[in-house]
């Protein structure tokens, strides 16, 4: 058995790593990674004005976008991403590829999600932060950017990162629409192989685990430097906890 | 595509029972894996309670493998890979009881246990030991202190994660497509092929999770109000 798993990887490690890249397109283990990284890039701005819009004052702005995020949120990845690679390509009259269309809706799906969590760490400041700023003679945008958001956004990062390992899991259902990822790679082992499926796909879960497992420690030990950090050179444990810095992504 | 119709599929008697019989599916799985997953979630937390030593180890491995690994590949490797390794007469009895949705049921149960159980877990870390303390104190035992003090007010607390998880099961199911169980999305993407109106069927099968969903949302809600205690106060 441990011998079957080693002569698989030993035989394909490359096309698991970067897929069948200098004869084909990028696939393996980097694009799965730039694809999370992309997305969470792209969905960090979106986020931001996801929440500023559900924050708004005017209902043109906040009822649009709250209905998006409610639907984003009640309704399965799969089936977002069936409407992507059904509607991207009718939109933009182009041949999308599969990883374009997989990005745009992880663009949307995490945005949805990380602008809850940019709410609630706004939220969180209270408001005297705003009037304060207000009251010193910034504008409601330049509060927002000089003061607001800075803080928020601060608190913010342990769930960035979370938000990023569930990214991460979420590019695995890019299989469904054929995007060449570690797990379309793993199946095209599986294909090649044909004997051995328990062994490729045990490899494929000890890569994922490995990968996320570490990113989430990377997490909490950032989210205990931010929670120390906030509690001030005082220490006291009753003060500014981290309640909205907790992770709000989805599982998956 | 010739324009907007929704008649063309709910007018027609095969793609609705089509429908019905994905949603049945889907509910299937879903309630199958929600016990499976809630029953493991508590044999977990009396694990990592229990004064065993292996317990907290073992329970503290299952969470972090299950919360690490994305559940489409825990899928993948129970339906192609432990499938294929068990024995022989397993395998046909399986393959002639619908073996895509015990292993949909099995392997989305046991992935959302670790979801569940650190939910319980973390309710209960919220009642505070001095509860315990004055409940035996009071001539309870353990287990009746358990029963009566300490798990309704654990389970208060770790409700909204529960909820959350709850509903994220529940869209989880579509996951099981990959491995061929015929629920919501199957029936959906095979009633796309037959008709091609792909717009109309998506949007039916889109209403009808976020349906579902906002269902199991505001079932949660109900139940998190009736278990507040200040709701009598207030009302």
């Amino acid at each position: 058995m441990i011998g079957d798993i080693i002569t698989i990887i030993n035989d394909y490690w490359l096309l698991l790593l970067i897929g069948q890249y200098p004869n084909g397109p990028l696939g393996g283990l980097a694009n799965t990674l730039i694809l999370s990284a992309l997305s969470i890039a792209l969905a960090f701005p979106v986020s931001i004005l996801f929440a500023l819009a559900r924050l708004s004052k005017w209902p043109l702005l906040r009822w649009p976008v709250t209905v998006l995020v409610y639907v984003t949120r009640g309704v399965p990845l799969l089936m977002l991403i069936l409407w992507s690679y059904f509607l991207v390509p009718l939109l933009t009259g182009a041949d999308v590829p599969s990883f374009v269309t997989m990005l745009t809706t992880l663009v949307i799906y995490q945005g949805a999600f990380l602008s809850e969590v940019v709410r609630a760490g706004i939220v969180a400041l209270g408001e005297g932060q705003m009037d304060a700023a207000r009251a010193l003679g910034h504008s409601y945008l330049s509060a927002m950017r000089f003061i607001i958001l800075p803080q928020a956004l601060y608190n913010m990062i342990p769930s960035m990162i979370s938000t990023f390992v569930a990214t991460i899991k979420d590019t695995t259902l890019g299989y469904v629409i054929n995007v060449p990822d570690l797990t379309f790679a793993a199946s095209q082992v599986n294909n090649q192989l044909l004997t051995q499926p328990f062994q490729v796909f045990l490899i494929l879960a000890v890569v994922y685990y490995a990968i996320c497992w570490s990113l989430t420690y990377l997490a909490n030990a950032v989210e205990r430097r931010i929670s120390r950090r906030r509690a001030g050179p005082a220490n006291d444990p009753a003060s500014p906890s981290l309640a909205q810095a907790k992770i709000v992504s989805e599982q998956l | 595509m010739n324009g907007f119709d929704l008649s063309a599929i709910l007018g027609r008697a095969d793609y609705v029972s089509m429908l019905v019989h994905g949603i049945e599916m889907t509910f299937v799985i879903y309630s199958g894996s929600w016990l499976l997953a809630m029953t493991l979630a508590i044999l977990l937390l009396a694990l990592r309670m229990s004064p065993l030593r292996f317990g907290e180890p073992v329970v503290k491995a299952y969470v972090s493998y299950h919360r690490n690994v994305p559940t489409l590949v825990q899928l993948m490797l129970w339906y192609f890979g432990i499938f294929t390794l068990l024995p022989d007469g397993l395998t046909s009895w399986l393959a002639a009881h619908n073996a895509e949705t015990i292993f949909a049921v099995i392997g989305l149960g046991l992935c959302q246990a670790a979801y569940f159980s650190e939910d319980l877990r973390s309710g209960l870390r919220s009642v505070s030991p001095g509860q315990m303390e004055a409940a035996k104190a009071l001539g309870h035992s353990y287990l009746s202190a358990m029963r009566y003090i300490i798990m309704p007010q654990g389970v208060r607390n770790g409700l909204p994660p529960l909820i959350n998880h709850s509903v994220s099961l529940f869209k989880n199911s579509s996951l099981a497509i990959v491995i061929g169980a015929p629920e919501l999305t199957h029936a959906v993407k095979e009633i796309e092929n037959l008709s091609f109106r792909t717009f109309e069927i998506y949007l039916i099968g889109t209403v009808l999770y976020l349906f579902f969903s906002l269902l199991i949302m505001s079932g949660g809600a109900y139940l998190s109000m009736r278990a507040d205690p200040t709701r009598s106060a207030r009302a």
